[in-house]
């Protein structure tokens, strides 16, 4: 008996709960465009933010709305974004790779410190103490705050603690840009190759005893590169991407290899007659 | 017996007891440095906007001469500490560790580095406006640490009502002792100081809040109270962070000023002792802050001192005047130990806001190790403002910064109590210091969005 | 003047409070041996096995749980070593050291070390690994060796060796506990021989004076929050003493309550893991209160003469929720009351 009685309790709460769902489902249910789902599928689903939206979902539904183009997602393959363009008969949209890069090249081997820092080692936090302790105020200090936070494994800290991008795994999604203190990563067009590697913000030889890689503000490169492609602003060269910039020419007579030529392939290539950096190859030590 | 009766006295809930270390220099008397050959006058030496240049390269100074003036309201005037040339404008090392455009000035060998300007000010015939300027332009701050421009706060926004001026004189920072010697050797000074506030504010009563641990100043002061003035003297429990404006404005007044408001909400101003006997001074025979009173000590230093040093004498020189630091100094401050900043290099100047300097060696500045939180809740007793910075730590650990706004991350003073007493070693406060960095950038840019 | 070094950086403050963690910890230990050299003269060599039993097992765990992880071994800060040492205490003196030593390792194992050790366990570990052997030797555990036996110091009671996975044999049991002897048969013992601790029961729980007295040395040290004792004790006097009042007959008087079975123990030792109870000193009273309840219901009312172990582990699995409704007002916010 009790057997009984305690099955159809069960039973009818069972149902009466049920039941109680089905009207919930049906009552509270909200009509939205199928599409939404379908191209949030299509999405990479990493949720970075790069195309301004908090997460795909809002992307999606902006794209199904027309408010944008599938090329804003930076994340996403080539073929992906003809896809969803396909999908809602739409144009794809700019789409020229962008890519994080970093204003800085003052690792171990070329920079000094001028203090000692203890604490928490986050750059974060470093740059609250006395700035860091960097010779350089405007430095990379080297506590990989932006390998942290990269969600995609494009940055890895060189030996000499210095982030290093690989172009390939970099989304633009601008988490690092956004976390680094010193404002060193900035999001650039892949084809922008002539890069100024350095922010110091001072003048003159000086700055050469903190940093053999710093810009001095000697403004060779300024009066070699055609026309006005490249103005100094604040003591640092300032290039026009507007205009065309695919010339070496301006890395050749910097003195510190400040600004310099990203090859795609060869990597990093600083003018001949920057000072070759005996390098101390001493090797990162681990930060503790 | 004695700390029976001490325990009676008028305190702040919460805080700690540091040892207070002051014995190095409570004692001695100010002297006053030599001139430097080449001092550096950052344009920015207060929160706000940097001072707008006057002077060109090669120009003649007055010392006493005014160099920049105010760029905005929340900004102040700069004036040359001593008489001579000025020798560049330039990017210098800040105290802050940041690079900022600086006045260079090379003293005048020849010159007696008398005040070039002396005379007594008035002031009784002056509207509160026009005495704010002149504050303002005599460029002062406050001259316990943070540096805030004083014209500021005794500007009375409207509908708001200042009833009373608090005049800090607690010095809660354990080794400093410049502003004990300032209220021994110049009361007068902070009298007349507290006289001009006073008109400025409207305010109808002062209080002089001085810890237990300065008995000679509390003794001093009380007996030179003028027999017009309505004001009294209150000794206070000794207990950090008692110098903060919240804690000793609840010390003296019990009242709570409420969370992100001022003082001025609770219709009270707080004042720096030294910037108001600084102010006296201004109006008593027209020198503008040129020059301020700081502890030079530590177990660093080889002979500790109270020295009147111009703004902008570089570090190095102050220390050679005190015989230099020991072999196994490892640290320098400005500031004291719970807040002050600790240099990079030795190669700054001396700033408005620099109350002392306090240089430590191998044995204070020890890694320790840091062991998990065991929730022993020693760091709630101690914070002043009732935060729980157990559990923001653990927010922050795992960059919840969402959840320590709700657990008011953005109330914490940035005391250093719960550093100070956290068994584990857990760098409590500075956690905190990032979390509201990142916080304040990211509600401004929320702000900026929203325009 | 030139400096032929570069200075160190950090963040203020700059000085700190001497006292660290691994010294609390320290202290909690120091506050502990007097009531397991009070066990050990109370019940003979065999506590003796049993507390070292304990401590070995639990210390071995976790050095060797850091081991495996690839950390470096945590037990300088002296944690596991309380851990073993209140686990032992809560044990009866005769019970077979196999049982000890696995009760031991499920302790640190599965009562802090899963959770991510000091600092993150949820429960009291020494509880965790007691509730643990509670299930699986319910015998055993309720086995009471009788205190102040002639000959203690020479003879080892027949079930401290027992081989594992074997049936523990007596050769001398005593009566029952206090409690159980309340609880089934109302029998009232003395307050004062439980006090001075003259009774049978588990190793470290008899002598509520030597327990008082390290817990008075830890609250003078600053070392533990009074509010949870003073909150869990003055519950259960409470509760007990409205209970004895109504019906003496049946509900024992508030001073047996208070001075028998772990409730001392309990209450000053157990209770106050800092890791799992509340921070704030509301929180904690709250806390304490609940748990002194708890103690009372089960044992008046329960299946089982004593409740403590149970009513801190539910203490315990409270203690988030009451950090969380319970916070501390912060300064210039508005009271309760509205008010700024």
């Amino acid at each position: 008996m009790l057997i009984i009685i305690s099955i159809a309790a069960l039973g009818g709460l069972t149902l009466l709960l049920a039941t109680m769902l089905i009207v919930a489902n049906k009552k509270l249910h909200v009509e939205e465009d199928p599409r939404i789902d379908i191209v949030e599928d299509m999405l990479p689903h990493a949720n970075c933010g790069a195309c301004g939206f908090p997460g795909c979902r809002p992307f999606a539904e902006s794209l199904v709305n027309g408010g944008s183009l599938p090329g804003k997602c930076t994340v996403s393959s080539e073929e992906g974004r003809v896809e969803i363009a396909q999908f809602l008969g739409v144009d794809v949209g700019a789409a020229e790779k962008q890519v994080a890069r970093l204003a800085c090249a003052g690792g171990t081997n070329v920079a000094r410190n001028r203090a000692q820092y203890q604490g928490l080692q986050t750059c974060q936090a470093a740059s609250l103490v006395s700035g860091g302790g960097k010779d350089c105020f405007w430095g990379c200090l080297g506590l990989a705050d932006c390998e942290v936070v990269c969600d995609f494994d494009a940055i890895t800290m060189n030996g000499f603690s210095i982030p290093v991008v690989n172009e390939d795994k970099c989304t633009a999604c601008g988490d690092c840009v956004e976390v680094c203190p010193k404002d060193l990563f900035s999001i650039q067009p892949e084809s922008n190759r002539l890069w100024v590697a350095c922010k110091n913000l001072d003048a003159g030889d000086e700055i050469l005893e903190g940093c053999q890689v710093g810009c001095t503000a000697c403004a060779r490169c300024e009066m070699d590169a055609p026309g006005n492609l490249i103005t100094m602003k604040n003591n640092l060269p300032v290039i026009d991407y507007s205009q065309n910039h695919n010339t070496q020419v301006p890395i050749q007579r910097c003195p510190t290899g400040a600004i310099v030529w990203l090859d795609k392939k060869k990597g990093v290539i600083k003018g001949e007659k920057s000072k070759k950096i005996i390098r101390k190859g001493e090797r990162r030590i681990a930060t503790t | 017996m004695l700390s029976f009766l001490s325990k009676t006295l008028k305190t702040f809930r919460h805080g700690i007891h540091p040892g207070d270390y002051k014995d190095l220099t409570r004692d001695l008397d100010i002297a006053r440095l030599p001139f430097s050959d080449e001092l550096t006058i950052p344009l920015s030496q207060h929160l706000g906007a940097p001072s707008r240049c006057l002077v060109k390269v090669g120009d003649k100074v007055n010392r006493g001469q005014i160099i920049a003036e105010p760029a905005g309201f929340v900004s102040i005037g700069q004036h040359a500490p001593v008489t001579g040339t000025v020798k560049a404008i330039e990017m210098k090392h800040h105290p802050s560790g940041k690079m900022v455009e600086s006045v260079i000035i090379t003293k005048d060998p020849f010159s007696p580095q008398t005040f070039y300007n002396e005379h007594a000010m008035e002031w009784e015939n002056l509207s509160p406006d026009e005495l704010i300027s002149l504050i303002q332009h005599g460029g002062f701050v406050g001259l316990g640490g943070a540096a805030f421009p004083t014209h500021v706060k005794l500007k009375t926004p409207e509908g708001k009502n200042a009833r009373f001026l608090i005049v800090n004189g607690v010095e809660c920072e354990p080794y400093l002792t410049s502003d004990h010697r300032v209220m021994l050797e110049q009361s007068a000074d902070i009298f007349l100081g507290i006289r001009i506030l006073l008109k400025i504010l409207g305010a109808e009563k002062f209080y002089i809040g001085i810890e237990n641990n300065k008995p000679d100043a509390i003794a001093l002061l009380t007996k030179n109270i003028p027999s017009d003035m309505n004001g009294e003297v209150v000794a206070l429990q000794t207990k950090y962070p008692q110098g903060a404006e919240k804690m000793l404005i609840e010390a003296v007044l019990k009242r709570e000023v409420p969370s992100g408001k001022l003082p001025i909400d609770v219709e009270v101003v707080v004042q720096n002792s030294g910037t108001i006997a600084g102010i006296g001074m201004m109006f008593r025979f027209g020198q503008p802050l040129i020059e301020r009173v700081v502890t030079i000590t530590g177990p660093g230093i080889n002979n500790p001192a109270n020295l009147l040093i111009p703004i902008g004498t570089p570090l190095t020189d102050v220390l050679d005047y005190c015989g230099g630091l020991k072999e196994n100094t490892r640290q320098v401050l400005f500031g004291g130990p719970m807040m002050g900043a600790p240099q990079s290099d030795l190669d700054v100047p001396i700033l408005k806001g620099t109350s002392g300097i306090l240089c430590l060696t191998d044995e204070e500045v020890t890694i320790k190790e840091e062991f998990p939180c065991i929730r022993c809740l020693r760091c709630v007793d101690a914070c002043p403002v009732y935060l729980n910075p157990s559990r923001l730590g653990a927010l922050a650990k795992t960059r919840d910064y969402e959840g320590m706004l709700e657990y008011h991350v953005m109330d914490c003073v940035e005391c250093g109590s719960c550093s100070y007493v956290c068994p584990s070693n857990i760098p409590l406060v500075q956690r905190f210091r990032v979390s509201k960095a990142l916080l304040r950038e990211k509600q401004a840019k929320a702000v900026k969005k929203s325009a | 003047m030139s400096l032929n070094k570069t200075l160190n950086i950090n963040t203020s403050p700059h000085i700190v409070k001497g006292i660290r963690t691994d010294e609390i910890m320290r202290n909690v230990v120091w506050a502990l041996i007097p009531v397991a050299a009070f066990s050990v003269y109370a019940f003979g060599i065999s506590a003796l096995f049993v507390i070292i039993t304990a401590v070995v097992s639990s210390v071995l765990t976790e050095h060797l749980l850091c081991r495996f992880a690839d950390k470096e071994s945590t037990i300088s800060d002296w944690s596991a070593t309380i851990t073993g040492l209140l686990f032992g205490l809560t044990l009866p003196p005769n019970f077979p050291l196999w049982m000890v030593f696995s009760g031991g390792v499920i302790a640190i194992a599965l009562g802090k070390y899963i959770f991510g050790g000091l600092g993150y366990n949820v429960f009291n570990p020494a509880l965790v690994g007691r509730a643990v052997l509670q299930a699986a030797f319910p015998v055993a555990i309720t086995t009471w060796y009788p205190a102040f036996s002639a000959d203690r110091f020479t003879t080892i009671s027949s079930s401290t060796f027992t081989f594992p996975f074997a049936q523990p044999v007596y050769d001398i049991v005593s009566g029952a506990t206090p409690l159980s002897a309340f609880k089934f048969e109302r029998i009232s013992a003395s307050t004062m021989d439980l006090a001075m601790g003259l009774t049978n029961g588990s190793s470290g729980e008899t002598s509520a004076f030597l327990i008082l007295l390290g817990g008075l040395y830890l609250i003078y040290r600053k070392m533990m929050d009074w509010h949870i004792p003073v909150a869990m004790l003055g519950s259960v006097f409470l509760l007990s003493g409205l209970l004895h009042l109504i019906d003496a007959e049946h509900y024992a008087s508030p001073l047996f309550m208070l001075f028998s079975g772990g409730l001392m123990l309990g209450a000053i030792f157990m209770a106050t893991d800092m890791v799992a109870s509340p921070i704030t000193p509301l929180g904690a009273s709250v806390y304490g209160a609940v748990i002194g309840i708890l103690v009372v219901v089960i044992r008046t009312w329960g299946g089982l003469p004593e409740g403590v172990m149970y009513a801190i582990l539910l203490g315990n699995a409270l203690s988030p929720h009451i950090d969380s409704l319970i916070r501390p007002r912060v300064y210039g916010t508005a009271r309760k009351g509205g008010q700024a």
